[in-house]
């Protein structure tokens, strides 16, 4: 078997479902200049929130195919999460619209650790399993092995993307979100209503993190209330390779930050003669962000020096 | 009644009074300028009545009071601002600031009318639709930001320093436009430093000084007072 050919696959599904997240942290960024800590709790929420209809779904139709139950779990909990980035943004930021910097970040902090205490009071502190729902059927590919659920989680993930870049560059509230980014005043000049469009900005970002949670959740097995400080961390760090408060950029750093990292670990243990295992996988994306912020802090893609931050 | 009637507007940044309580009104179909030196508060004035900074008094648009509004609300109503220093979308192409222009208009014959009205005025603009607007040159981002007001269809244009910056033949091109716009019946309210111009392209004027009115009256009276000349005409 061909490690790097298998390695990079699997950087590319993990990556896909980094870049959901990114592009939340990104949009929000774009516009309010907020790092939102919260996003990656929101993340886990959906995960949650999928497991408890999926595990009704097969309480009462344990029959039902793997993908209908797999696609119940995401239609309820999409909407939970639009709902809940909704109250976040009403609830936690918009009081704060005129504040100094730092105050709503301080409360994201606070909003995300909100989060995860409700989420450990409402599912525990254990483990959750994710049931297998998805096609497990193995592909030869290139050397590698590809699975069905590595193809649905990529495929389904470059769609929604493609369909995020669709609204941002084709539609009417798209314009609005990107005359908003570049300025709040004269958007307003325009008749646009900003709350309305940050409002908006929110619903999309934690739509896909549901979306991603849910995926990375199946992929893995496994939920927590926790998982979703990690894959918030990390998916910040693909934005910020990408360059903060850009789009395309996000969805670039998360595939390529997944690859940096299973490459990373499919080779550390090799470079460092066996002194390192696969298990220091987390160490790559934040030498990444390291090495971005230390040598190109605008990121991949960006324009701005993120000097603000 | 004036479709503009404003009465002791207040405007402060930050403890700092900017604008100490100004009368001003504009009629349906004039141009009418305000002009004052530097840092005089003209700005503000024009912030404060699209909602933009902290204000007080009493301003009506139409005989319907603006105080209190949310900008958006203010733009639905008919008025369009060309800030200072153009504030165009950089990262948006030419096309789209003018498409942001007519963000709350539904009726797509008439947004596309006004697109070939107003790339019509700025031929410049037409070359450059598809081109990013933040690599225009100066004098073609100032048309920009007044073609994109004009996408709006306001009901009043508020011109806020549109000479500022810019090379002597751009704002004479800039200055026979704005005329051109008024005499098609569009309501200006122009703010400027360049009170020789401003003067010169408009019926009605006020000074403004240190944030009060200190005279007001037909430009051309204004133009000939020779106060105004010493202090703002550089005579």
């Amino acid at each position: 078997m061909d490690i790097f050919t298998q390695q990079l696959i699997n950087g590319l599904v993990v990556g896909s479902v980094y870049a959901l997240v990114a592009l939340g942290y990104t949009m929000v960024y774009g516009i309010l200049e907020l790092i939102n800590f919260a996003h990656g709790e929101v993340t886990m929420i959906g995960a949650m929130v999928a497991l408890m209809v999926i595990g009704a779904l097969l309480g009462v139709a344990p029959d039902m195919p793997g993908l209908m139950v797999f696609a119940g779990g995401l239609l309820v909990a999409v909407p939970a999460c639009m709902a809940l980035g909704f109250a976040i943004e009403k609830i936690a930021y918009r009081p704060l619209r005129h504040a100094p910097r730092l105050a709503p970040l301080i409360t994201a902090i606070g909003v995300s650790i909100v989060l995860q205490n409700l989420a450990m009071l409402i599912w525990g502190r254990q483990y959750i399993s994710f049931p297998p729902l998805l096609p497990q059927g193995r592909h030869e590919f290139l050397g590698a092995h590809v699975t069905d659920t590595q193809i649905i989680i990529f495929v389904t993930a470059l769609i929604v993307m493609a369909g995020l870049w669709l609204l941002v560059e084709r539609t009417r509230l798209g314009r609005a979100m990107r005359a908003t980014a570049q300025s709040r005043e004269v958007a307003q000049l325009m008749g646009v209503n900003v709350d309305r469009v940050i409002a908006a900005t929110f619903i999309i970002g934690s739509g896909l993190a549901a979306l991603a949670g849910v995926l990375v959740s199946a992929y893995y097995g496994l939920a927590h209330y926790y998982m979703g400080f990690m894959l918030g961390l990390k998916a910040f760090s693909a934005a910020v390779l990408g360059g903060i408060g850009n789009i395309a950029g996000a969805m670039l750093g998360g595939l390529l930050l997944g690859v940096i990292e299973a490459l990373g670990a499919g080779y550390i243990g090799d470079l460092t003669g066996g002194f390192l295992g696969s298990h220091y996988q987390d160490v790559f994306a934040f030498f990444v962000l390291i090495l971005v912020l230390v040598l190109r802090p605008s990121g991949l893609l960006g324009e701005r020096v993120a000097n603000r931050a | 009644m004036s479709l503009l009637q404003i009465k002791g507007l207040k405007v402060a940044y930050g403890g700092i009074q900017a604008v100490r309580g100004i009368d001003l009104h504009v009629e349906e179909g004039e141009l009418v300028t305000l002009i004052g030196a530097n840092g005089a508060g003209k700005s503000s004035a024009l912030k404060g009545i699209m909602g933009l900074a902290a204000d007080g008094g009493d301003i009506r648009f139409a005989g319907e009071r603006l105080h209190h509004q949310p900008t958006h609300a203010i733009a639905a109503r008919g008025l369009a601002l060309v800030p200072e220093g153009r504030g165009i979308f950089g990262r948006l192409t030419v096309l789209e600031n003018l498409d942001m222009g007519a963000y709350l208009r539904r009726d797509k014959a008439g947004i596309q009318a006004d697109l070939e009205r107003v790339l019509g005025i700025f031929p410049r603009l037409a070359e450059r639709s598809s081109q990013l607007a933040g690599t225009l040159s100066g004098g073609e981002q100032q048309m920009l930001a007044i073609a994109r007001a004009l996408m709006a269809r306001p009901r009043l244009l508020l011109l806020d320093e549109p000479s500022m910056g810019l090379a002597p033949l751009m704002v004479q091109k800039i200055y026979e436009t704005i005329a051109a716009i008024a005499r098609e019946g569009v309501t200006l309210l122009l703010v400027e430093q360049n009170a020789n111009l401003a003067l010169q392209v408009s019926q009605r004027a006020y000074v403004l000084e240190s944030g009060s009115i200190t005279l007001e009256g037909p430009s051309a009276e204004l133009a000939a007072n020779s106060q105004v000349r010493a202090a703002y005409i550089g005579e």
